[in-house]
C-alpha cells in the first residue's frame, strides 16, 4: 500500500553508486521523504524538525560508499540517527535493594494498563520474582474485577478493598500487605487518566507520595499520534515517570509516539506488549524500533549487506541447497521456525522488501503454520531430508501422529514439491519467480 | 448547529412541539455546544494560539507552512493537510481570502466539505434494529454502547445489550455494570463464549420482549489479526441471518488520541464488516481528533458520534462545522 521510505528513496535520488559526495541537492529532496514518512509513522513533528536538521547536517558531504546508492546511504544514516536518538541498549526496571519494589502504572484510558500489569507480573514471575498485584482504579466499571482475573490466570495475588473510593488508601495498605507477606514486587493498577484532569492527576502523585514508587512507568499505546508529546509531557510534570512500556505493538501502527515521547522526555521505552497473550510480553529493542518506524525491515538487511555480515556463511549454505534442490522439509522448519521467533509472520513479510506484492498481501493464518509446523515434526528425520520416501503409509502415520487428515498431509508434500521446483527456477533464473497465491493459502 | 438525537436517531419522533419552550431548547442547545467547545478549549486553545501566531499579515510560504504544520499537529494526516491546504491557496489565488475572519471561515469550510454531508443519521428505525460496536482495544466501545442506550432510552427506545466481548477479563461486568447505569437487560453468557451465540440470543430476546434495539459491544481486536476479524465477520453474519438488512449500524470507535494507524484501522474494519459510521472517543483530552479528517477524507466514511467524557451523557451527535469551528475559531 505504501511505498517504503527506501524505494521513495531510491526514486528521488536514482541509483547512481558510488557517485563521490552527497550534494546539498541530493540531500535536500531526500529529506523532504524523511520528513513526509517520518509524519507518516506519526512522529511528532517538532521532533520531526530537530531530527531532520541533525540528519541533513550529518548527510550533507558525506561520501556514498561503493557498495550503496545515494538512497541507501541516506537511510543508513537516518537508521543510525533514530537509533542513537532512541538509545542503543535496553533499559531495565529499577529494583530496590530493599523488597518489595514499587512499580507505578499510570496512564490514559484505554492505553492498556491493567492488562500489562498482569503481562509485568508474568515476565517477572518467569525471572523469580513474587509480584503482588493492587487494584486502584476505583472509577472504570469492573476494572477491580479484571485485575483479580488476571491475577489469578498469572497466578499472582491481587490486593483491593471492596467498596473503597480511596485509591491512595488501597496502594498503601497494598504496599504493606505485600510487605507483610514477603512479596517482592508490588505493582499498583491505576485508573486511566486524562493527562489533563486535574483532580485525577492529583490523586496519581499523592499515591506517589504515599507509596514511593522505585519505578513509575507510563503506559503508551503504539498507536497514539502528535498528542503524545502532550501526554508525555504531562505525566512528566506531574508524576516524572521513569520509563515506558509501549503497547499493542502487534498491530500495525509504525510506532512513531515512542520516537515522540523518548525525545521529548529522554525516559527509555523499557518493555514492548505484542499480543492478546499474557506472554505476549518482551525487553523493548530500540533499534528494531527504528527499522519499524521507518517503515522498513529492509534497513538492517541492507546494512548487513553493505557491511558483509558473518551470517553470510549460513545463507550460502541455504543458498547452495535452494540452487541443487536439496531443500527439505528440515531446512523449512528451521527457516519457518527462525522466523516466528521473530513475531507474527504477516507483519514480518509486508516488511520485507523484494517480495512480490502478492506475497506480501497474502493472509496469514498463524493457526495455519501451527498445523503445518505438527506435520512436519510428525515425520521422521529420515523423512523429512528426503520427502520421496513418503507412501501412503507413512502419509497415513503422519496424519494421525499431528492430528491432520490424510489429505492435509498430501496437500503439504505436493505443495512443498511444487515450492522445491519454484527454488530450482528462482535459483536459474534472475528474478525471484511469482508465487501462485494459492500456494499461500491454506498450506505455507 | 449541533442535531437534536431525535434527528440523529433515525426512527425516534421528534419531541411534541409543546415539550419544552423553543427558548429552553435553544438554551440547551447551546448548552452541548459549550459543552462541546469546552471539552475541545485546550486543543482550541493550543491551535489558535499557533494560529495566531502566523496570522495573517500576508500570504506567504511562511503562512502555509505553519498552517501544514497545523493540521499534521491534529493528527489530520499528511494527504488530507496537503488537500486542505492546496484549497485554501486555491482560495487564495482567487481573492477570497484577505483578512483573518476570512482565513478562518474558508478553513472551516474546506474542513467541513470533506466530511459527507447526509450521512448523520444513525438507523434505529427497524424492529428490532440492531447496533454492532467494533473498534481495536481499548478505544472505548463499552463505555460508547452504554452511552448510546442511555440517549435511546431518553428518546423513547427500548434497548438490550448483548454482552459479545466474551474475551476481556470482566467485559462483561463492565457492560452488565452499565446496563444497571442506563437501566437496560444485558444478554450475557459467561467468560469464553461464543460471541456469535450471545449476538443471536440478544436477538431473540428483543424479539420475544418486543425491545426496539440491540446494541452489541464486541471485543476490541487489532484489525491485523486475521482470525478475530474474521470471528467479527461471523458476528456480522449471525445477524444478518436473523434480521435480513442487520447489522442496520456498525459503528467503529476510533480514539481521538490515535495517530494514522486509525486510518488502516478504519479501512481494514470497513472491508471486514461494512462500517457504515465512526464514533469519534475521548475528545476531551488535548489530542485533536484530526484522523477523524482523514478517515473521511479518504474513506468518505461519516462521523457520527463524539465521546468527550466518562459521564453517561458525554456523548454528541458530530457537527462538522462545531469541530471545524472548535480547532480553529479565535
Amino acid at each position: 500500500m505504501f511505498d517504503t521510505l527506501s524505494d521513495k528513496l531510491q526514486n528521488v535520488l536514482g541509483s547512481l553508486k558510488g557517485q563521490g559526495r552527497l550534494s546539498e541537492d541530493d540531500v535536500n529532496k531526500a529529506m523532504r521523504e524523511i520528513r513526509l514518512a517520518l509524519l507518516e509513522a506519526d512522529v511528532n513533528f517538532k521532533v520531526v524538525k530537530q531530527f531532520v536538521a541533525a540528519v541533513k547536517e550529518r548527510a550533507l558531504g558525506e561520501e556514498v560508499l561503493e557498495s550503496l546508492t545515494p538512497g541507501q546511504q541516506v537511510i543508513k544514516i537516518v537508521h543510525e540517527e533514530l537509533v542513537k536518538l532512541m538509545g542503543s541498549a535496553s533499559a531495565k526496571l529499577t529494583m530496590s535493594p530493599k523488597p518489595p519494589t514499587v512499580v507505578l502504572m499510570v496512564g490514559l484510558q484505554g492505553s492498556g494498563k491493567t492488562t500489562t500489569v498482569a503481562k509485568l507480573a508474568k515476565h517477572l514471575v518467569k525471572q523469580g520474582k513474587r509480584p503482588e498485584l493492587v487494584a486502584c482504579d476505583i472509577y472504570r466499571p469492573a476494572a477491580i474485577d479484571q485485575l483479580k482475573v488476571l491475577g489469578e490466570q498469572v497466578g499472582v495475588p491481587v490486593f483491593s478493598i471492596d467498596g473503597s473510593n480511596d485509591a491512595v488508601e488501597i496502594a498503601r495498605k497494598g504496599v504493606e500487605d505485600a510487605a507483610a507477606a514477603g512479596r517482592d514486587v508490588v505493582i499498583i493498577d491505576t485508573a486511566g487518566r486524562l493527562h489533563i484532569d486535574e483532580k485525577l492527576m492529583e490523586e496519581l502523585v499523592d499515591i506517589r507520595k504515599q507509596v514511593r514508587p522505585h519505578d513509575i512507568l507510563l503506559v503508551l499505546d503504539s498507536m497514539t499520534g502528535q498528542d503524545a508529546v502532550n501526554v508525555a509531557e504531562q505525566f512528566q510534570q506531574q508524576v516524572n515517570f521513569d520509563g515506558v512500556i509501549l503497547t499493542k505493538l502487534d498491530g500495525d501502527a509504525r510506532g512513531g509516539a515512542a520516537l515522540s515521547v523518548r525525545a521529548v522526555t529522554g525516559k527509555p521505552i523499557i518493555f514492548a506488549s505484542t499480543g492478546e497473550k499474557l506472554n505476549a510480553f518482551d525487553a523493548f529493542h530500540p533499534d528494531r524500533m527504528a527499522s519499524r518506524i521507518l517503515g522498513m525491515g529492509d534497513v538492517l538487511t541492507l546494512i548487513e549487506k553493505a557491511q558483509q555480515n558473518i551470517d553470510e556463511k549460513k545463507a550460502l549454505e541455504l543458498e547452495e541447497k535452494i540452487r541443487k534442490a536439496q531443500f527439505t522439509f528440515e531446512d523449512f522448519l528451521d527457516q519457518m521456525q527462525s522466523m516466528r521467533k521473530m513475531g507474527p509472520l504477516a507483519g514480518m513479510l509486508a516488511m520485507i522488501p523484494g517480495i512480490p506484492k502478492q506475497l506480501r498481501q497474502a493472509q496469514i493464518d498463524e493457526r495455519e503454520l501451527d498445523r503445518v509446523e505438527a506435520i512436519i515434526r510428525s515425520m521422521t528425520p529420515e523423512e523429512r531430508r528426503s520427502p520421496e520416501i513418503l507412501n501412503g503409509s507413512r502419509r497415513k502415520r503422519i496424519a494421525t501422529g499431528s492430528g491432520a487428515s490424510v489429505q492435509a498431509v498430501n496437500q503439504l508434500i505436493s505443495k512443498f514439491k511444487q515450492m522445491q521446483k519454484l527454488m530450482k527456477q528462482f535459483a536459474g533464473g534472475k528474478k525471484m519467480p511469482n508465487i501462485p497465491p494459492e500456494l499461500l493459502r491454506g498450506g505455507f | 448547529m449541533t442535531r437534536n438525537w431525535h434527528e440523529v436517531f433515525k426512527g425516534v419522533a421528534p419531541p411534541e412541539a409543546e415539550a419544552a419552550p423553543a427558548e429552553e431548547i435553544e438554551e440547551k442547545k447551546r448548552g452541548w455546544f459549550r459543552r462541546f467547545k469546552v471539552s475541545l478549549s485546550k486543543s482550541r486553545e493550543a491551535m489558535t494560539q499557533r494560529l495566531s501566531t502566523i496570522m495573517f499579515d500576508k500570504l506567504d510560504a511562511d503562512l502555509w507552512e505553519k498552517l501544514e504544520e497545523t493540521l499534521i499537529f491534529a493528527d489530520c494526516g499528511v494527504a488530507s493537510t496537503v488537500e486542505i491546504v492546496e484549497r485554501m491557496e486555491q482560495a487564495a489565488n482567487e481573492g477570497e481570502i484577505s483578512d483573518q475572519q476570512q482565513f478562518f471561515s474558508q478553513l472551516e469550510k474546506a474542513i467541513v466539505d470533506i466530511f459527507p454531508a447526509d450521512s448523520y443519521q444513525i438507523d434505529v428505525s427497524h424492529q428490532p434494529s440492531v447496533i454492532l460496536v467494533v473498534g481495536v482495544n481499548g478505544t472505548g466501545k463499552t463505555t460508547t454502547v452504554g452511552k448510546i442506550a442511555y440517549h435511546l432510552k431518553k428518546e423513547g427506545k427500548s434497548v438490550v445489550l448483548a454482552a459479545a466481548d466474551t474475551f476481556r477479563a470482566a467485559a462483561i461486568e463492565q457492560l452488565s455494570e452499565w446496563g444497571k447505569r442506563v437501566d437496560c437487560p444485558v444478554v450475557r453468557q459467561e467468560h469464553g463464549s461464543d460471541p456469535g451465540a450471545v449476538v443471536f440470543d440478544a436477538i431473540a430476546a428483543a424479539r420475544s420482549r418486543g425491545i426496539d434495539v440491540v446494541i452489541v459491544d464486541t471485543a476490541g481486536r487489532l484489525h491485523t489479526q486475521v482470525p478475530l476479524m474474521e470471528e467479527l465477520k461471523k458476528i456480522h453474519r449471525v445477524v444478518g441471518k436473523q434480521i435480513p438488512g442487520g447489522p442496520h449500524e456498525v459503528l467503529l470507535t476510533v480514539d481521538a488520541t490515535t495517530g494514522q494507524n486509525g486510518l488502516i484501522q478504519a479501512r481494514l474494519f470497513g472491508e471486514a464488516v461494512d462500517v457504515s459510521g465512526v464514533v469519534l472517543t475521548k475528545l476531551d483530552g488535548t489530542a485533536k481528533g484530526g484522523i477523524a479528517v482523514a478517515i473521511a477524507h479518504e474513506l468518505n466514511l461519516p462521523i457520527k458520534l463524539v465521546g468527550v467524557g466518562e459521564q453517561t451523557e458525554d456523548l454528541r451527535p458530530f457537527d462538522p462545522g462545531d469541530f471545524a469551528k472548535a480547532l480553529f475559531e479565535a
